[in-house]
């Protein structure tokens, strides 16, 4: 299997202080890849290299082809190729959940009007919001937005989705339907690299775990490494919780 | 002595009273487009077009209108441009109502959460798609309320082009009471018309911050 995504030695600093200290790894097609780790240890960031929300300082990283390091990348085609979910889900509050979805195509696919409400029906159900369509943000609850959000992304048809803790905003009992529309996704052979605090969901869903540590990649497994770590910071870090 | 109040010093009044709203309504729509372009400027990535338009607008903002308005009609009038007393008091209003409106609006812009910016970037949308789609009709409902407070202050500013000559409401008053003597009444009759004008607006804009503020509830 090719890799999709190849992370190779990434270094990335806010300002002095260096946030990301040499990190590698790949994602292959059709993977699910879970980050784990403590606050402040670089996942969010290393995520958001992928799509080139933050520019690295050096190392490369090639994404669906794509050649992120280099200047010239081009990056509206690099953001159709992925999709992104963030923890605050950032729908579009003055417009309606079939307009947050059908915008993108809309503008960058130039999908024509009357085609736009088959297409916002088709990745409402992936998520099982189809009698939602007409509705507008705020009238959702958490877990909706943030399934509205994931369906907005899939709309786009991306290679690779990226999902920053985007369950972490909500209620407890939210969690558990955001989280299924996840597993679906991952069943279906979507490939995704999932930052989150969901250790049942990283263990049971993902192909393989990256546990970070001070802004490297410290321990990396298949989702059972959790149940058996092999450095005390990450047996630290599974048995204080988050 | 000049004689009493008749109906014909009314209309007078009323007509200048109309050239103050177009005065008003021409200063609004020209600075409109211009304040768009300044926050298009102040908002922009490039620096240098940051810089300039910042320039421009703390250059105007520390200037009075009156010294804009001197040099628009009879600053130009000495090099050649003699611009009527509409127009230059039409553009010196246009240049002022551009920083302030320009100003506005940059800080509406900037109140919609750059997180905004970011999912649109991750959908592929432009730049300017998404300030079109995504930011601007956010930041438009923010805008109203001190848009249309900032037009009561262009309307009282008019008056500022009667020193150029220009008959407009206050123009109109200075000449009625020239022949009347009677500054109470004639100045109190155009400060009442004045107020009509300008009261609807403020309650306008009041009331649509009102509304956004409740709409801001709600969303909470
Ligand atoms: N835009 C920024 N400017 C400056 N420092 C930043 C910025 N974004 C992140 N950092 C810093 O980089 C470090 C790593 O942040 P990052 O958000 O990647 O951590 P994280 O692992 O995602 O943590 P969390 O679990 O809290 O989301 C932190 O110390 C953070 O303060
Ligand atoms: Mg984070």
């Amino acid at each position: 299997m090719s890799a999709v995504v190849k992370l190779h030695d990434i270094h990335k600093s806010f300002g002095s202080v260096e946030v990301l200290k040499g990190v590698s790894f790949e994602i292959a097609k059709g993977e699910v890849v879970a980050i784990i780790g403590r606050s402040g240890s670089g996942k969010s960031t290393a995520l958001r290299c992928i799509n080139r929300l933050e520019t690295i300082q050096s190392g490369t990283l090639e994404v669906c082809g794509h050649r992120i390091d280099n200047e010239a990348v081009d990056l509206r085609a690099l953001r159709q190729d992925v999709g992104m979910v963030f923890q605050s889900y950032n729908l579009f509050p003055h417009l309606t959940v079939e307009e947050n979805i059908t915008l993108a195509p809309r503008r960058v696919k130039k999908l024509a009007n009357r085609d736009a409400r088959a297409l916002a029906l088709e990745s409402l159900q992936r998520v099982g919001l189809a009698e939602k369509i007409d509705a507008y943000p705020e009238q959702l609850s958490g877990g909706q937005q943030q399934r509205v959000a994931i369906a907005r992304s899939l709309a786009m048809q991306p290679k690779v989705m990226l999902f920053d803790e985007v369950t972490s905003a909500l209620d407890p009992q939210l969690t558990g339907e955001v989280l299924r529309v996840m597993e679906t996704l991952a069943r279906g052979g979507m490939t995704m690299v999932v930052v989150t605090h969901e250790m049942a969901f990283a263990r049971r869903v993902a192909n393989r775990v990256i546990f970070m540590h001070q802004g490297k990649v410290w321990e990396t497994g298949p989702g059972d490494m959790l149940a058996d770590p092999k450095t005390p910071e990450l047996r630290d870090f599974i048995s204080n919780g988050l | 002595m000049g004689g009493s109040f008749t109906v014909n010093h009314l209309i007078y009044l009323l007509q200048g009273m109309m050239w103050t709203v177009v005065l008003s309504a021409l200063a609004f729509a020209l600075g409109g487009v211009a304040g768009f372009g300044v926050m298009l400027m102040r908002t922009a990535r490039t620096r240098l077009l940051r810089q300039i338009s910042f320039v421009y607008v703390q250059l105007i903002q520390g200037t009075p209108l009156l010294i804009v308005l001197f040099v628009v009609y009879f600053g130009l009038g000495v090099v050649g441009i003699e611009l009527p007393p509409l127009l230059a008091a039409g553009v010196s209003l246009m240049v002022y109502s551009s920083a302030f409106l320009g100003e506005i609006w940059r800080g509406c812009v900037e109140a919609v959460p750059r997180t905004q910016w970011e999912a649109s970037e991750c959908l592929a949308l432009t730049r300017w798609q998404t300030l079109v789609d995504v930011i601007l009709p956010q930041a438009a409902r923010i805008a109203t309320p001190p848009t249309v407070g900032f037009l009561v202050q262009v309307m009282k500013s008019t008056s500022l082009a009667s020193v150029v000559g220009f008959v407009e409401l206050t123009r109109a008053a200075q000449v009625v009471n020239n022949s009347l003597f009677t500054p109470f009444l004639v100045f109190g009759i155009a400060g009442v018309l004045y107020f009509a004008l300008c009261y609807p607006l403020s309650r306008w804009s009041r009331s649509l911050e009102r509304k956004l503020n409740v709409g801001r509830r709600q969303a909470a």
